[in-house]
């Protein structure tokens, strides 16, 4: 099997399935990291500024 | 020399396509022990409140997360290294590696991951010396019990023990920046706790470590041997206990429901020492693995408890 066939490969569809939702998680889990940075980072400068 | 490629590169051993990464969501959550998880939470956010000191709502809910994040990356890197001895147990065999839903690599690279990014995230949120103590657990968790300990001696969990022992006292030092003296009593209520709870499990696992060939106490030294440790670890905790009131963490309401639910753990011991035979010897380590459960997270509810009966009376005065 070459890396062409694996490109080429079709999903069944439980596969695309599962594809689907860890795609969904993994979007959520960076949106939720970009969150989290960015608040952590407010919450870091607010209290320095507040010193 | 491997790389990435070898990743897709089909072999003897991987007829049909297998790039990785092909679990369902369900099974990479199932790597992260959720369950043990929920404890770490739990004991870590009782830490997180009796700490002196402030905290930022926001970094106190960050440091849970981390602390959690690497309670379930060391929970990964344990499965990754036990995925031999996990196949062969009824406890354990359902896992998501010897299920075949996650490859081993995979299960490595995620525990690795998620270990440096919830020390790192923990660093920039709270502080590093929180992080190194992180860092550390992790590290003695998957390195020292899992990779060395747990199959080389019957003391394992006893001294392992000490991994599920640490996040109270990580979660403390989010708050305070430093290892106090009394964040220790935190540590060793679960310390004490851990052996009388495991080898509880053990015992009417025993087949099953026999079949894996992991020496837990009850299959080197034989049941009643084990049903002694229990009976003697059980009262060696009860003094434990008491160790918040003596340090000034919690007081009376703790104090009062630490009494009872110890006193109702030694009672599970004794039955598990005194009846050894029969139905009633059959029952009383389950009994006691099910009340140890409940004990460990009643007696950190009951310091919740304590602290907000103080606060309520410092209102209300």
């Amino acid at each position: 099997m070459s890396v062409q066939d694996i490109e080429t490969y079709e999903p069944t569809r439980e596969e695309a399935a599962r594809r689907r939702k860890r795609s969904i998680a993994i979007a959520l889990i960076l949106l939720g990291l970009m969150a989290l940075v960015f608040v952590t980072t407010i919450v870091r400068l607010g209290g320095m500024t507040g010193n | 020399m491997s790389d990435a490629s070898d990743m897709i590169r089909p072999t003897a051993s991987t007829p049909s396509l297998s790039l990785g990464g092909q679990g369902a969501v369900e099974d990479y959550w199932a790597l992260l022990k959720p369950r043990v998880m929920s404890l770490v939470i739990f004991t870590a956010f009782c830490g997180l409140v009796l700490a002196p000191g402030h905290i930022h709502p926001w970094t106190a809910f960050v440091s849970l997360l981390c602390i959690a994040v690497g309670a379930g990356a060391s929970g990964a890197l344990n499965m990754w290294y036990d995925a031999d001895i996990d196949a062969q147990m009824t406890r354990t065999s359902k896992r998501p590696i010897p299920r075949g839903a996650i490859e081993p690599g995979e299960a490595l690279y995620f525990g690795l991951v998620l270990s440096v990014g919830s020390v790192v995230m923990l660093g920039l949120a709270a502080n590093w010396m929180a992080a190194a103590f992180l860092a550390f657990t992790i590290f003695f968790y998957a390195v020292i019990y899992t990779a060395w300990l747990k199959r080389s001696t019957p003391q394992n969990i006893v001294i392992g023990g000490a991994a599920g022992a640490f996040p109270p006292m990580i979660a403390w030092t989010c708050v305070t920046g430093s290892v106090d003296l009394a964040s220790v009593s935190l540590f060793l209520i679960i310390f004490m706790w851990t052996p009388p709870h495991f080898w509880a499990l053990a015992l009417f696992k025993m087949g099953d470590y026999e079949t894996a060939g992991v020496p837990m106490l009850p299959n080197v030294v034989g049941a009643d041997a084990t049903r002694d440790q229990i009976w003697w670890y059980s009262l060696a905790m009860a003094p434990v206990a008491a160790l918040p009131v003596l340090f000034g963490i919690s007081s009376v309401v703790y104090a009062v429901a630490a009494a009872v639910l110890t006193g109702l753990f030694i009672r599970h011991a004794w039955t598990v020492y005194r009846h050894r035979e029969g139905k009633q010897g059959e029952r009383g380590p389950k009994a006691l693995f099910g009340y140890s459960i409940l004990y460990l997270f009643a007696m950190f509810g009951a310091m919740l408890a304590d602290r907000a009966a103080i606060a309520a009376w410092q209102a209300f005065a």
